[in-house]
């Protein structure tokens, strides 16, 4: 394969994402298998699931969770699981696909030929806190292990909302409590589960193994915190929401004062919200809490004095310790500073195929529009774009991107494949390059479109302000 | 189970299973829900600015309900849909499209495209009874859990936990 882009901050070898991964099949067979037992319930498990316990233990037989595992999958075939026992299979479950993420993250690596960080980061301490909610957590979590996604229904689901109300207020349980929040609010649409045709086996998997992990003292604690001073070059902003909440993450190349490397990092910023406040309204609640919002909007650097980030590169975002810097071009970011740009290490609890979102530039590609949506061809490799996590509020439209000639994006992996999910294009329009960025709106806009998408989010808070005043305080 | 490969949508960590609610105006009908077994929901009073109505319809019989905040019943539901009822119907097609309400409320429309006045139709052809309003207290306090969202405090930690739950173009159909 010829090079794409040298000197570029792309992809230097498209062909390593289509290529196999040495021992991927076998670990996310084992992961299938469990998953599927989970379907038909882990009360009193049929010979076919049983199967898939005793899989799953097998594939961690040569780790120090072997023997943990080994009787957890015992104990559960034999319908005599305790608690101990299914966070022991979330575990080996978790684990099995932290080494899919390190495969998949090496690949990533080698073929954007970026430097990687070899530094691990810190184990959180693990202290108690909140015990009682999260011991009601997990409780519900393993009742719903043992009805399986079969077995669901309203009055098992709704078990969730006391646990969710008690934790959404307290910030330092809002992580399991967005989570379950979410979670139950599939399981609740999709009630009763005798009737369901087909279940989304990986994903309820990975949403009830990754909350049960979170129960455990100090699962959810944020690695050990160190402060930043540089420069922030944002690349782009990927928006998450559920029906109750929202998450705005810009990614970034750091520039340390100090002339050490260049980082890239993460600033995050959400909001429980109700399900009513969707679009444009997404950004408003967020707005206010993140400067650096605004900056992407107008196409600014911000200049960060002491910033906590954490070992895995979050900024814990502070507007007090930022201040809008310079115009600074995506583009002229992710061709210049980018390509020297190192990650950090993600924390092991983290570490899932899901959570790849690695920033990449990618330029002289073919576009083709088939069935499953547009496709990119990359030095002879194909990349399926994933147009569907633009958002919805903003001016980049799936022909836009199909009519780019080059794109800052995240490369992620999902269902087999890596996919790209595109942050800005470059199109030439009258011979010049014009950019248009997913998360152009986030800190407000001009735009006609816009500025409807703002007035109509805006008078539905108005509306559940003035009811929540009326009727919430009474 | 375990008789072959699970397709792409089952093996996706990040399948959307509940579409995005669409955008609507709220003045009117600030709550709509589809949940425990009814299509339910808060109206505004049209004279009463303190004042909300409590409606539901069960799904599959039709069973209809309508009181205030105060549990008074209301005066149009008598014996058919009132005013409060189409409404919540509504702005229930608008913010979850005609198909999934119909869907849940198990009407089978004949129309090829199904819309609030069809399946309103459908429901009131089989003349439904008059349920009764035991569940407006539940339904009025899953309202106000719903604007207490809007009290919790935006946090700038990250959550990892999102990347599950990515957003999608794709709303309601």
């Amino acid at each position: 394969m010829v090079p794409d882009d040298e000197g570029g901050g792309g992809l230097m070898r498209a062909d390593l994402l289509t290529d196999a991964v040495d021992g991927l099949d076998e670990a996310l067979a084992a992961v299938d298998g469990f998953d599927e037992a989970l379907v038909g319930g882990l009360l009193r498990p049929q010979p076919g699931q049983t199967d898939g316990l005793s899989g799953l233990a097998d594939a961690v037989a040569g780790s120090p969770l072997a023997a943990r595992v080994a009787e957890a999958a015992d104990k559960t075939a034999a319908g005599a699981a305790g608690e101990d026992h299914f966070v022991a299979l979330a575990a080996a479950r978790t684990a099995l696909l932290g080494s899919v993420h390190d495969a998949l993250t090496a690949r990533v690596e080698e073929a954007t030929g970026r430097p990687r960080t070899d530094e691990a980061a810190a184990p959180a301490p693990g202290e108690e806190y909140a015990a009682n909610l999260h011991a009601a957590a997990r409780s519900w979590l393993c009742d719903l292990a043992r009805a399986g996604w079969q077995g669901i229904d309203h009055e098992l689901v709704a078990g969730a909302a006391p646990v969710v109300s008690a934790m959404l207020p307290d910030p330092a349980l809002r992580r399991l409590a967005t989570l379950l929040d979410g979670f139950a609010a599939e399981l609740a649409a999709s009630c009763p589960g005798a009737t369901l045709e087909r279940f989304p086996v990986r994903r309820w998997a990975d949403l009830w193994s990754r909350a049960l992990l979170l129960t455990l003292p100090g699962a959810a604690r944020t690695s050990s915190v160190a402060e930043a001073t540089g420069r922030l070059l944002p690349l782009g902003v990927d928006l998450q929401e559920h029906a109750t909440a929202v998450q705005a993450q810009v990614h970034a190349v750091f520039e340390p004062a100090d002339g050490t490397t260049p980082r890239l990092v993460l600033a995050s910023v959400s909001a429980p919200k109700p399900d009513t406040v969707v679009g444009a309204g997404l950004w408003q609640l967020l707005r206010p809490h993140m400067s650096l919002l605004a900056a992407v909007s107008e196409g600014r650097a911000m200049d960060l004095d002491a910033m906590p980030v954490t070992a895995e590169g979050d900024l814990i975002w502070d507007d007090a310790r930022a201040r809008a810097g310079e115009p600074a071009d995506v583009f002229a970011t992710a061709r210049v500073a980018l390509p020297t740009a190192a990650a950090f290490a993600v924390s092991p609890l983290d570490r899932h195929p899901a959570r790849i979102a690695v920033p990449v530039l990618l330029e002289g590609y073919g576009v083709e529009e088939g069935d499953d949506g547009l496709v990119f061809e990359v030095a002879g490799c194909r990349l399926r774009v994933d147009s569907g996590r633009v958002p919805a509020a903003g001016p980049l439209t799936p022909e836009a991107v199909a009519g780019s000639g080059a794109c800052v994006g995240l490369l992620r992996w999902d269902a087999g494949q890596f996919l790209l999910q595109p942050l800005a294009v470059e199109r030439t329009v009258r011979k010049k390059a014009a950019a248009v960025h997913a998360g152009a709106w986030a800190g407000g806009t001009t735009d006609k479109a816009g500025v409807r998408a703002e007035k109509a989010a805006t008078d539905a808070v108005k509306v559940l302000r003035e009811r929540a005043g009326k009727l919430l305080r009474k | 189970m375990g008789d072959g490969a699970l397709s792409v949508w089952e093996r996706s960590s990040t399948a959307r299973v509940v579409p995005s609610a669409r955008p609507r105006k709220l003045a009117k009908v600030p709550f709509v829900e589809l949940a425990d077994g009814r299509l339910q929901g808060v109206v505004s009073s049209g004279s009463d600015i303190g004042r909300v109505y409590v409606s539901s319809i069960e799904a599959g019989t039709y069973a209809f309900a309508c009181s205030t905040n105060n549990n008074r019943p209301c005066g149009g539901a008598r014996g058919m849909f009132c005013n409060h009822i189409r409404a919540l119907v509504g702005e229930a097609v608008l913010q979850y499209g005609a198909e999934r309400v119909a869907r849940y409320l198990k009407v089978e429309v004949d129309a090829a495209e199904p819309d609030a006045h069809s399946v309103t139709s459908v429901m009131t052809a089989a003349r439904p009874a008059q349920g009764d309003s035991s569940a407006a207290a539940q339904v009025f306090s899953r309202f106000l859990r719903h604007l207490s969202y809007l009290e919790l405090a935006p946090t700038t930690d990250p959550l990892p936990e999102m990347q599950w739950f990515p957003t999608t173009r794709a709303v309601a159909a």
